[in-house]
This record gives structure tokens, C-alpha cells and sequence, in this order.
């Protein structure tokens, strides 16, 4: 099994990334970088955060243009397992392979801090090694997160167990006290209808290492290997 | 009519002194040059000679002041490079970008040793946050670095924000970086030979932050508005690209030297090179890519556009070089050739536009003894007296805690990505921030041990003795690292002062600098790189004010593992001990309690035991190795009691605060008394610990326990209960002060 980190200038969280599958998973990985178009070696494709192209226009908007994403949508469609991190999560609604969009935080304020984020379903695979209803610590770390859709189209999502995560506190309730940043419904992460493709705001490499005072985010790279 | 000089911030003497080494007067672009590097800014005319105080050497010094930053050895594999700079002026005119440039400005200074750039902080210095003015400068600042710092993928991890109403008209923004390379691979502002290249890689030149060292070196007027076209405007995501491709030439092994854009832009940055270098300059004008039209060659050498590198190549890497610059998506040029003749000459459009020794540039700028005078308010201040008041005790801690000063300054460090890097183990909010030291692309060069930082620099103590409070902030800065478990090894300094032209302006600057050295011999810490900050003053209503005298360290210390460490946070139910130099009287001379209580500080400053503050930087270093404190705390702003609180907030724990004292409990709670720090100590290991402070000459005293199932926090003096606070309501006025008083929603 083969891991791909993607790099767009301006990325600033692959060397994170790589290093959490090299040094943490102990799995092969490598930098794919934003001009190639031959990713045929790679299984499982990681979109990192960062300020891709400096979140120039919108954010993610000039990295979904790159011939990499030309590459990335192919993948996709064959059914290659996509994860995209923050700017990676962006990224991936700005080139229609997720539903919904990634708005300004409702403070105006760029956001680092820890969240909780309760597990919606573990039938997909990036969460298959947890419970649903279970209650994960991880860092978020954007200006950009407020996940929006429209309310047909989140409806269509909930039956179809697209919603892999939601802000809440540390007991798993949700509300708007434990949405940083005035997603719909609270939402952190998703996934498409086919559950190949996900995105979420948090960092789960920030969070796989004792070291680093948590490990919360290890549940899903072993989901993800499984 | 303004005099030739005076348009370029020199006096008629210094024009006089350009005239009789060159031999006729210098054009309007060799005027400009001169202007910039004979600022005080870059030529440290009015403190080079009290700078020369600070100790420089020791053996971890790799590179000492006089280069882009200073180095240290972490160990046989990795070399640290780090510096703190001010960028005052331009983020008061305008803060968002000022701050923002700022921080790319520092991230530049390491880059160009060769060093990727790990981590950032910033010490900022505002004026209350009640009016209008300032919460926007506040906002402006915090969201320029924000915005810069995030994007380029550097953290901020530290640094202090402190409130003053002399810092209103002048705030301050100090931005610190720090950097790794594997040990050896140091890089200089240097040429070897005659005919090597200067490829200048990076963002195209525009008209914007012409002048920026003189302004930077001169005093505020009512006409600031008028120099916001002096401020420069960053690119973060230049920034990053500048960082990799620079990384890259250097894995590639292309470079000679190199020397990055700031004051004075590609003037400043060639003529200090080739004066480094004892070479001479040619520059060619024309080669600058220019990102608008008409600029006239004062413009392009003197633009201080940022994201901009200058790299000294040999003629046969020119290939190599372009090719990284194409794949980063840079601007490029090869702008000038180093020659043997000592000479600056700058051709544009076949003319000859500059042509001057560049010793005369960088080497012949007048350094100033300058006179000092002891300013009258010290005595004055010293004889203040203050009255024992009646305040409920429990009202004053809750106005402390509402003090801008002590509440929780979430609400800034959140709005900076700390994380990126995924090295910080000690997060902001603590005495120091832990990095660990890990390498992605260089796995082959690691070291078990951490990196702690900590800024500091009470300008309130400084003010009140120079001399004195001098050696505070040094001692501060140290404490805190060892606060962590760290030994402090080394020390960058920002000296922000008011006019040095004026005699006891000089004299707070010279006091206040022996104090500092005087600090950093004792306790053995080489001060390896810094700047300085001069005419922070302004006018307002004809009143000429000035600020604190504020110099701002960042201490950088070493610990042996990311494992044997601690922070300022009570883990479980514990012993509390307060440990250091517990035989000076308390006072409470400078404290925030003074300021809030009385609206007025005074009274003389307990002059520090800079002995007995080593060997307490030394046994608690030891102590944290050996296990036996679990959190340490310094005691600084608002005294043992914030300090108490502070560790109990993040815990579900509660606190029995049990005192035996014959000083008032008011002195005892809010005296910021220098040279000691609390401790938690499991039980058992009680009688250990006591006795290496017994051994070690230095005093402890238990002040309490921590204790689990009941929150409450209470306080007894000579065993009467004489208080019960709600942790709670506490810890809400302290979360939230700060943000509702500067207005964040």
C-alpha cells in the first residue's frame, strides 16, 4: 500500500503529513507534486493543509485547476481513496469531487485550537476502527472552515452516511457552543456518495504522536489501512 | 526648505563628513544609500558603543551579533539560528501590514543563514485596549501576523502582549525566528572572489517601503499618516516559495553567500555584503525585475519590497539557479558581480547612477558617545509611598484577573496557527514553549533534545531602574526556560528606547544595557543576536511622549529529552512549594497590583540576587530532570497568587492556599518579589526535594496542596480560613477579560 501527500506551492502541511505515515504508520509514501499526472503507484492520495497558491481568489480554488487535480478527479472516479485535510478539504469541493463549500468562520478570525468531533458513522473507511458516537480531540487550524451546503443536499447526505463527523463537546453534544466556526449543522467532516473521497477541517497528524500530548488522530490513519 | 540631508535623516555634520571622504557631494542616489545605511537602524551610530557590554562568546556560540542572526550548537547534528527585530514604526502607521512584514522580514534574517525556519513569536506592546485607536491597532497587528505567520507555515508558538498607556502613540511589534540547519552548513553574507554573481531571487521590485530605515529612525510627528507609502506590503505566499527554493539551492550546494532584502533593500543588502566580504559592487539596475513602470534608479536600489533574497553564485550555477526560480514561480535577475576594487557602483540604462567606496556606505557612519543625564522621575518615583489599603482581597485578585495583563491571552494565540511543523510540545499560555526537534526531508540529522524559547521584557520595572530592571528581564527570560526543564544557553535582544539624542534617554539605554550584561555574565548567557529600536517617542498636542524603556529578550534554552519536562499546569493532588530567594522582603514596588490598585507605581525595586537566581535556574532544571517537581511556575505579573491560579485553571483540581506570615497577606498574595517559582511535589517525594533546596542555599517554603473532588480554592492565613473562591467564576473573568475589553466578538 502506497500513500501520495500532494504538494501545491504554498502547501505548508505535507512534510507533517509524510512524516506521520514514513516515521509514525511505517508505510511507503511519496511527495506527488502539483504538475505531475502520472499517480498510477499510489493508493491512497493525501491533500494536505496550507495556503495552496496563498488562497489567492478563494481558498483551493487555483490548486482544483493544476493538472495534479486533473489526475486526483481521475483517481476518483476509478475509485482511489482520496483524503483531503483543511486546505486539502477545500480543495476538493472547489474541484466538485465533494458536495457543499468552505465559507469564512462566522467570527472573521483565522482559528487554532483543540475541538471534539463525535464519530456520525463508522461504516466508511476512514472511521471503520471506531464507534459511532464516540468522541475524538483534534486540533483545527483555519480561516476558512464553515462547511456549507444546501438543505436538500445535506439531507441527502445524513441518509447516506455521508457526514463522518460533527464539532461537539467533550460528551458528544452538538450545538452552536461547539461549532468554532458556524458550520451547517455542526459539520467538520464528509465524505462523497460512493465513500472514497473525504474531507475534514481538523488535523489528524497534528495528532499522532504522545509527544505532541495526543493521539486522537491515530483511530483514523488505522481506520484508513485497514 | 528642507535641507539635501535632512530629506535623508542625516545632520549637517555627517553630510559634511560624506563630502570630505568622497571628495564632492554624493548624487541623490548614493545620498539615498548613505541615508539608509547611516540610519540608526543599520548603523547603529548611538548605541554600538553600549551594545559592546553584552557578552558575545561562550562555548555554544556558533555566530555571535554582526550577521542576518545569531547561531548556537544544539548538538554535534544541528546548529540553532535565531533573532528577535522591531518593527514598531511601520506597524503604527500600519498595522496589519507592518506586523505582517514584520514577520516575514525575521523569517528572511534565518533563512538566509542557511536555516529552515521552525518557529515564531512575537512581544507586542499597546496602549490600554479601551479606546478606539488602540483595539484597532491591536486587531490590525494580531491579524497581519495571523495572516503572514499561517500562510507561510512557520508557527507561532510564544511570545507576550503587555498593555500600557505609554505605548498608545508608539506600540511595539518585536518578531522573533528561529531555525535549524544541519551543523556545519552555516551561511553568510559573503563573496569569496572577484566575479562571482549576485542572482537576486524572489518577488519583483516596486515602489513600496522606499525610506523605510530612516523612517524606522526618526521620531513620530503629527504627520504619520503622511508615511504610510514608507510601509512595506508582504506576500506570504512568495514567502513560502522564497523559503523552498532558497532550501533547495542550498541542498544543491549553489550558493557562496547569502544576504536577504530589508532596510535599504538591494542597496543596503550589497553594500553590507561586499563590505563583509572586503569586496567591491557592481550593480546593474536594469536586471531588477520591477513589477511597475518609470521606476528611476533611486527607486529600484533603494525599494524595500519584500520576499526578495540576494545570492552570491559562481557564473557556472547561473543555470542551475534559474532553473529553481522558474520551478518556485520567482522573479529572478542577476543583478550585480562582486569586484576587487572596494568600490559601489550601480550602472541603470549604460549610465553610471552610483559610484562610491562602499567603506564610506557601510563602515564610516559616525558612532556616537552620547551624553546621559539620570532622568528626575527615578528618584521621585522611588520615594513614592503607598499607604496599606483596605481592599478586599478578593476583589483585588478578581480586578487582576480582569487586567489585560494577566487574563488568559487565548484570544490572540489562537488567531495563530501554533501547531504547523507539528514540532510544539509545549504550547503557548506556559513559562516557555517546547519544540521538539525533527527533520521530514533531513531524517538523517535528528537530536533527542528540545528547544524551549521564552520572551520577556517588563518595561515597567526598566523605567523605574534602568539598572535594576535590566537584570530582571534577563533573569526573567532565563527562569522561564528553566521553568520547563530547559537550561537557558543563549539570549537575542530588542532594545526599544525612546530619542537617544536626548541625555536621559541615553542614560535609561546605557543603565539598562549594564544591567542586562551584568545579568548575562552571571548567569553565563552569550547575547548572539538582536537590534535596536530607537526614537520611540511621539507628539501629541505639542507634548512630547516617550515609552517605557522596553528591551525585549527571547532566552533560548536546551533540554536534554522531550520527556523529562513540565509546565506551569498542576497535574494531580500535590504539594505546593514556592522555591528561590525567599530572604528578600517582599515588595510590591512595579506590581499590577500597585498600578490597578493605586493607578500609580513606585517605591524602590528589590535589586536581584543574580547568584542565587543561577542556582535556582540550575536546581530547577535538575529537579524537573530528576522527577521530582511535577509543574514549575515562574512568579511574575500579579504575584504568587496569579501565578497559583494560573496552574489551577486548565485542572479539574481545587486549592487550599495555607499561609504563615507576618507581612501583610495583600504584600504576601501580589508581590512580584524577582528569583522565585512554585512548584508541585508529590508527597513522597517531599523530603528529597527539600533537602537539595537545603543543600543548594536556596529557601523553600510550602505554601498549600492541591486537592482533588472540591474546586474551591481557599486560603488560610496562620491557619484561619480566611477566604473561599469559586475556581469558576475565577477562571471565567480571566478567559474573558481581555477579549470583551478590546471588543472581539
Amino acid at each position: 500500500m502506497k500513500f501520495g501527500v500532494c504538494v501545491f506551492p504554498g502547501s505548508n502541511c505535507d512534510y507533517d503529513t509524510y512524516y506521520v505515515i514514513r516515521d509514525v504508520l511505517e508505510r511507503d509514501v511519496r511527495f506527488v507534486y502539483h504538475n505531475e499526472t502520472n499517480i498510477k503507484d499510489i493508493d491512497i492520495l493525501i491533500l494536505p493543509g496550507g495556503f495552496s497558491f496563498g488562497d489567492y481568489v478563494r481558498p483551493g480554488l487555483l490548486a482544483s485547476k493544476t493538472a495534479l487535480m486533473d489526475a486526483v478527479i481521475d483517481f476518483a472516479q476509478k475509485g482511489g481513496i482520496v483524503l483531503g485535510i483543511c486546505n486539502g478539504f477545500q480543495i476538493l469541493t472547489e474541484a466538485g469531487l465533494l458536495p457543499g463549500a468552505l465559507l469564512p468562520n462566522i467570527n472573521g478570525r483565522f482559528i487554532c485550537k483543540d475541538v471534539y468531533l463525535r464519530i456520525e458513522t463508522n461504516s466508511r473507511i476512514l472511521t471503520n476502527k471506531l464507534k459511532k458516537g464516540e468522541v475524538l480531540r483534534l486540533p483545527i487550524a483555519h480561516h476558512d472552515g464553515r462547511y456549507y451546503v444546501d438543505e436538500k443536499t445535506l439531507k441527502e447526505m445524513e441518509d447516506n452516511e455521508q457526514i463522518i463527523f460533527r464539532y461537539a463537546d467533550k460528551e458528544g453534544n452538538t450545538d452552536s457552543r461547539s461549532n468554532p466556526n458556524g458550520s451547517v449543522s455542526n459539520i467538520a467532516g464528509i465524505c462523497n456518495k460512493e465513500g472514497n473521497v473525504f474531507g475534514m477541517m481538523p488535523h489528524p497528524e497534528r495528532a499522532s504522536e504522545d509527544v505532541l500530548g495526543n493521539h486522537d488522530g491515530l483511530m483514523l490513519w488505522y481506520s484508513l489501512i485497514s | 526648505m528642507v535641507d539635501v540631508w535632512e530629506r535623508h535623516g542625516l545632520t549637517k555634520e555627517e553630510y559634511e563628513t560624506i563630502i570630505k571622504n568622497l571628495g564632492r557631494e554624493p548624487n541623490e542616489v548614493e545620498l539615498g544609500l548613505l541615508g539608509a545605511l547611516w540610519s540608526e537602524h543599520c548603523s547603529y551610530k548611538s548605541s554600538k558603543n553600549v551594545l559592546k557590554l553584552f557578552p558575545t562568546k561562550g562555548e555554544r556560540v556558533i555566530q555571535g551579533p554582526g550577521e542576518n542572526a545569531g547561531v548556537i550548537k544544539l548538538d554535534d547534528n544541528v546548529w540553532i539560528a535565531f533573532k528577535i527585530e522591531s518593527h514598531n514604526h511601520p506597524s503604527y502607521i500600519e498595522p496589519f501590514h507592518g506586523a505582517a512584514t514584520g514577520v516575514g522580514g525575521i523569517i528572511r534574517d534565518i533563512l538566509s543563514m542557511g536555516a529552515r525556519p521552525i518557529a515564531l513569536m512575537d512581544s507586542l506592546r499597546f496602549g490600554f485596549p479601551i479606546d478606539e485607536e488602540t483595539k484597532r491597532i491591536l486587531k490590525g497587528v494580531v491579524s497581519g501576523i495571523s495572516f503572514y505567520g499561517n500562510s507561510i507555515g512557520v508557527p507561532t508558538v510564544g511570545g507576550e502582549t503587555i498593555f500600557e498607556e505609554c505605548y498608545r502613540t508608539n506600540p511595539l511589534v518585536n518578531a522573533f525566528c528561529l531555525g535549524i540547519m544541519p551543523a556545519g552548513r552555516m551561511y553568510r553574507s559573503r563573496a569569496t572572489r572577484e566575479g562571482q554573481l549576485l542572482f537576486l531571487i524572489g518577488s519583483s521590485t516596486g515602489r513600496d517601503g522606499i525610506h523605510g530605515a530612516v523612517m524606522a529612525s526618526a521620531e513620530f510627528g503629527e504627520d504619520e499618516e503622511e508615511k504610510r507609502s514608507n510601509v512595506q506590503i508582504g506576500d506570504p505566499f512568495f514567502g513560502k516559495k522564497l523559503i523552498e527554493a532558497v532550501l533547495e539551492a542550498i541542498e544543491k550546494n549553489i550558493p557562496v553567500g547569502i544576504q536577504d532584502l530589508g532596510a535599504g533593500g538591494l542597496g543596503g543588502a550589497s553594500a553590507e555584503l561586499a563590505s563583509k566580504s572586503g569586496m567591491g559592487v557592481e550593480i546593474y539596475l536594469d536586471k531588477v525585475p520591477l513589477r511597475e513602470e518609470g521606476m528611476t534608479p533611486y527607486e529600484i536600489l533603494l525599494s524595500e519590497s519584500q520576499e526578495r533574497m540576494l545570492i552570491v553564485i559562481e557564473e557556472e550555477k547561473v543555470e542551475e539557479m534559474v532553473n529553481i526560480a522558474k520551478d518556485h514561480h520567482l522573479d529572478y535577475g542577476i543583478v550585480g558581480k562582486v569586484k576587487g576594487d572596494g568600490m559601489f557602483t550601480a550602472f541603470f540604462k549604460g549610465k553610471k547612477v552610483a559610484d562610491i567606496p562602499v567603506d564610506l556606505i557601510v563602515n564610516k557612519a559616525p558612532v556616537y558617545d552620547r551624553p546621559e543625564k539620570k532622568p528626575a522621575y527615578i528618584e521621585v518615583i522611588e520615594r513614592e509611598e503607598f499607604a496599606e489599603t483596605d481592599i478586599d482581597v478578593e476583589d483585588a485578585i478578581k480586578r487582576l484577573l480582569s487586567s489585560p495583563n494577566i487574563a488568559s491571552k487565548e484570544i490572540i494565540f489562537s488567531q495563530y496557527d501554533f501547531q504547523v511543523g507539528t514540532n510544539t510540545v509545549i504550547k503557548p499560555g506556559a513559562d516557555a514553549t517546547l519544540l521538539r526537534i525533527k527533520w521530514a526531508e533531513k531524517p538523517e540529522i535528528s537530536s533527542e533534545k528540545g528547544i524551549a524559547i521564552s520572551s520577556e521584557g517588563n518595561g515597567r520595572f526598566v523605567y523605574m531602574d534602568p539598572y535594576e530592571g535590566g537584570k530582571y528581564v534577563i533573569a526573567e527570560a532565563c527562569r522561564n526556560v528553566a521553568c520547563v526543564g530547559a537550561t537557558p544557553v543563549a539570549i537575542t535582544d530588542c532594545l526599544n528606547f525612546g530619542n537617544p539624542e536626548r541625555p536621559e534617554i541615553m542614560y535609561q539605554l546605557k543603565r539598562a544595557v549594564e544591567g542586562m550584561a551584568e545579568a548575562c555574565k552571571i548567569l553565563g548567557i552569550p547575547v548572539v543576536s538582536g537590534n535596536v529600536s530607537l526614537y520611540n517617542e511621539t507628539v501629541e498636542d505639542k507634548e512630547i511622549r516617550n515609552i517605557f524603556p522596553t528591551p525585549i529578550v527571547v532566552c533560548v534554552g536546551i533540554t536534554e529529552d522531550t520527556v523529562n519536562i513540565v509546565d506551569h499546569v498542576f497535574k494531580k493532588p500535590a504539594h505546593i512549594y514556592l522555591m528561590g530567594d525567599l530572604k528578600k522582603p517582599l515588595s510590591l514596588a512595579g506590581s499590577e497590583f500597585q498600578k490597578l490598585i493605586f493607578k500609580r507605581i513606585g517605591g524602590k525595586l528589590p535589586t536581584i540576587d543574580l547568584e542565587k537566581e543561577k542556582k535556582l535556574i540550575e536546581i530547577l532544571v535538575s529537579l524537573i530532570r530528576k522527577g521530582l517537581v511535577i509543574s514549575a511556575h515562574d512568579i511574575s505579573t500579579g504575584g504568587l497568587i496569579i501565578s497559583l491560579l494560573e496552574g489551577i485553571f486548565p485542572t479539574d483540581l481545587g486549592l487550599d492556599i495555607e499561609i504563615y506570615t507576618d507581612e501583610s497577606l495583600q504584600t504576601f498574595l501580589f508581590s512580584e518579589n524577582p528569583t522565585r517559582v512554585i512548584v508541585s511535589v508529590e508527597e513522597e517525594k517531599a523530603e528529597e526535594f527539600k533537602g537539595i533546596i537545603e543543600e543548594s542555599g536556596l529557601e523553600w517554603m510550602l505554601i498549600g496542596k492541591t486537592v482533588e473532588g472540591d474546586d474551591s480554592i481557599k486560603i488560610y492565613l496562620n491557619d484561619e480560613s480566611i477566604l473561599t473562591l469559586k475556581k469558576g467564576e475565577l477562571k471565567e473573568i480571566w478567559e474573558n477579560s481581555l477579549k470583551i475589553l478590546a471588543g472581539y466578538t
